[in-house]
């Protein structure tokens, strides 16, 4: 028989070693996953992970990986946070909505007058959006104790609702000969949200992502606050002797997550997708929250998690039109490194032996 | 506007029905939550079992045995959160999660040759004079069988905690599971067991929603109800007395909401269709000030050692 042994302290190799390994681990029930579907795992695998980067039209879908990625770690980054401190905010889906409606919301009110300050309001208005949206759940967990988790997940289904109701309504387009959607911000240049650089996918979501890795990175290690959130979560009784303020962490927490999250439904409505329209989410806050645990909820680790996560929704659509493989299938693979990933961290925090026979 | 149309007979014979699945996931998730586990996959397990019971259904053209497949592939999807939380000793909430997103993923790649197909219906109860009856024949005995046994459930799981030596040992593992350890109970046998009934359960009511309540397939088709039914457990204070009252209260709400929208009330589609939510949402605040009924190992991680 094996045993288990908690460690004293979480082996810190491990903590690096394991979402490699559970990477791994997922690539082969993948594998196995795909073969089952009749595809052929090798060429299946080669074609998610290498095809984007490497392959004929990697021109076309390295841009992609920054397009896909960037509001992924946006919303990695803000989650990563409130789950450090045991604050769960799993309804980053519907602060993205929210922050789309808001920043579109707040570009197309002037249309069409052309100005260089519609896209900061809009920037402003979109993580404004976000944040009042995650302020729902936090004021009632402050004031009321309400389980955070139901509440935003709750709102998640609320906010698609609004977003349906507002793109058959308010923001449709006035042109649009009748059909679900605003405008097209792509063709209204005072909102658009463009490439920077023609042609590498590096519009201004990338830069806030990039920004709010280093801010995170800041906040937790060089600042009290941030030291206050590794403090909740790793021994909560420490930190109410060390004088953490427990309302303030959930409102911070929540607050930014809602935030960042807004931002990136800003960025998307404005830059990729264009329009806001019924199906404009397509599960990035979900996603994110695979993004945030694979990168271990530390900064730099989300940064490459959110991109290899994106590399897997582009290679994924590749395999989908090359090989036919259902778009379901990667859901499930995604999925699954979860499940790897949340197995594998029992490495870090327990020794395995061999048990002696117990003698009673 | 016309509200003379919604009839009142049917109105609660169709609220009973909107009840049945939530009721069936709550009882389940209301038993792993006594036994001091926070499953949040219950969505994840709702769905995979609205698959399984669909397409085993279609496949041998008999609603049971689809549903005992709904209530085995909930069941085994469950047995992966068993793993994870009482071997692995994984976060239990990052481990609900991962169900979930799991499921719904699992359930769409099954799901894609089931589209637009229609289930084999399952019969009604029908008890010559009884079923006949006005109102009451049609509310109380001209049900299909799933609903008549999740009624049937939660009376049983109440008998169950109340007055039986396993559910009295379930809930001391669930309020103190060092105590109960101590007295040489099973922590994990124990929890693994409630775990894998949760699961069964919320198979059973995610395919009464494609078998009965909808019926067909429809990617997401849960739409959340898994979530309502863990506010539920939350309403009800633990209690299956409780469930029972929030199930059909919630039931009634969602029907009341659809027939709104059918007759033409002057509120948009949307705003009704939110309306479930938001309820839950003021639900869970009313609701929170009640700590206190929580079970005292609820989320907590157990491992012999500590």
């Amino acid at each position: 028989m094996l045993r288990l042994e908690k460690r004293a302290q979480p082996d810190r190799r491990l903590a690096l070693a394991s979402p490699v390994l559970a990477v791994l681990a997922t690539i082969v029930a993948g594998g196995l996953l795909f073969a089952f579907l009749g595809k052929n795992p090798f060429i299946a695998i080669g074609t998610i992970f290498w095809e984007p980067l490497f392959g004929e039209f990697a021109f076309y879908y390295r841009p992609q990986l920054l397009v896909k990625g960037a509001p992924l770690i946006l919303i990695a980054i803000g989650l990563s946070l409130g789950f450090r401190a045991g604050i769960w905010n799993i309804g980053a889906e519907g602060q993205y909505i929210m922050g789309a409606l808001f920043g579109a919301g707040a570009g197309l009110a002037f249309y069409p007058a052309e100005s260089p300050l519609i896209f900061p309001l809009m920037i402003v208005a979109g993580a404004f959006g976000g944040f009042l949206w995650a302020m729902i759940p936090a004021i009632l967990k402050v004031r009321f104790g309400t389980n955070e988790i139901l509440v935003s997940l709750m709102l998640v289904y609320v906010a698609e609702q609004f977003l349906a109701s507002m793109s058959l309504g308010l923001l449709k387009n006035p042109e649009g000969f009748g059909f679900p959607g605003s405008r097209n911000l792509q063709q209204y240049a005072s909102a658009h949200n463009a490439e920077i650089i023609a042609g590498t996918g590096m519009h201004w979501g990338v830069v806030f992502a990039f920004i709010a890795v280093i801010f995170a990175y800041a906040l937790l290690n060089r600042h009290m606050l941030g030291f206050h959130i590794r403090l909740t979560g790793e021994a909560p009784r420490a930190a109410r002797f060390a004088g953490v303020n427990p309302p303030r962490l959930i409102l911070f927490c929540l607050g930014t997550s809602g935030a960042l999250a807004g931002l990136a439904g800003m960025f998307e409505a404005s830059g990729p997708a264009g329009v806001v329209s019924i199906d404009f989410n397509v599960g990035y806050g979900f996603t994110a929250i695979i993004v945030a645990f694979l990168g271990r909820l530390h900064p730099i680790g989300i940064l490459l998690a959110g991109f290899l996560m994106a590399l897997t929704y582009i290679g994924g659509e590749i395999a989908q039109s090359n090989l036919g493989l259902p778009a379901a299938a990667i859901q499930v693979f995604q999925g699954m490194l979860l499940f790897f990933l949340l197995a594998a961290d029992l490495l870090t925090n327990f020794r395995i032996r061999r048990a002696v026979p117990e003698a009673a | 506007m016309d509200l003379t149309a919604i009839s009142p007979a049917l109105l609660v014979a169709s609220l009973m029905v909107a009840a049945t699945p939530l009721l069936l996931a709550a009882i389940g998730e209301l038993v792993v939550e006594r036994a001091g586990v926070l499953n949040l996959g219950v969505e994840g397990m709702m769905i995979t079992g609205a698959i399984c019971g669909f397409a085993i259904s279609v496949e041998t053209g008999s609603p049971y045995i689809g549903l005992i497949a709904a209530a085995l592939g909930g069941a085994a999807l469950s047995l992966l959160f068993a793993l994870l939380t009482q071997f692995a000793l994984a976060n239990q909430v990052a481990s609900g999660l991962a169900l979930t997103l799991f499921g719904l993923g699992f359930s769409a790649l099954i799901g894609q040759g089931y589209v637009g197909l229609k289930p084999p219906s399952m019969g009604r109860l029908s008890i010559p004079g009884l079923s006949d009856l006005p109102f009451f024949g049609r509310v109380l005995f001209g049900h299909d069988p799933v609903l008549y046994f999740g009624l049937a459930l939660t009376l049983a799981t109440w008998i169950f905690l109340r007055f039986t030596r396993a559910g009295l040992v379930l809930r001391a593992v669930g309020e103190n599971h060092d105590a109960a350890h101590a007295l040489g109970y099973k922590v994990v046998r124990i929890r693994i067991l409630a775990i894998l009934f949760g699961g069964a359960c919320a198979g059973l009511g995610g395919a009464y929603i494609s078998l009965v309540r909808v019926p067909q397939w429809t990617e997401g088709m849960t739409a959340g109800i898994g979530w309502i039914a863990l506010a539920l457990v939350v309403f009800a204070s633990w209690k299956p007395g409780g469930l029972l009252l929030g199930a059909y209260l919630f039931g009634g709400l969602t029907v009341l909401q659809l027939n709104l929208q059918a007759a033409g009330v002057a509120i948009p589609v949307e705003y009704l269709a939110m309306s479930p939510y938001l309820i839950t949402i003021v639900v869970l605040v009313f609701l929170s000030s009640r700590r206190s009924l929580t079970p005292g190992s609820l989320g907590r991680i157990f491992h012999a050692s500590n």
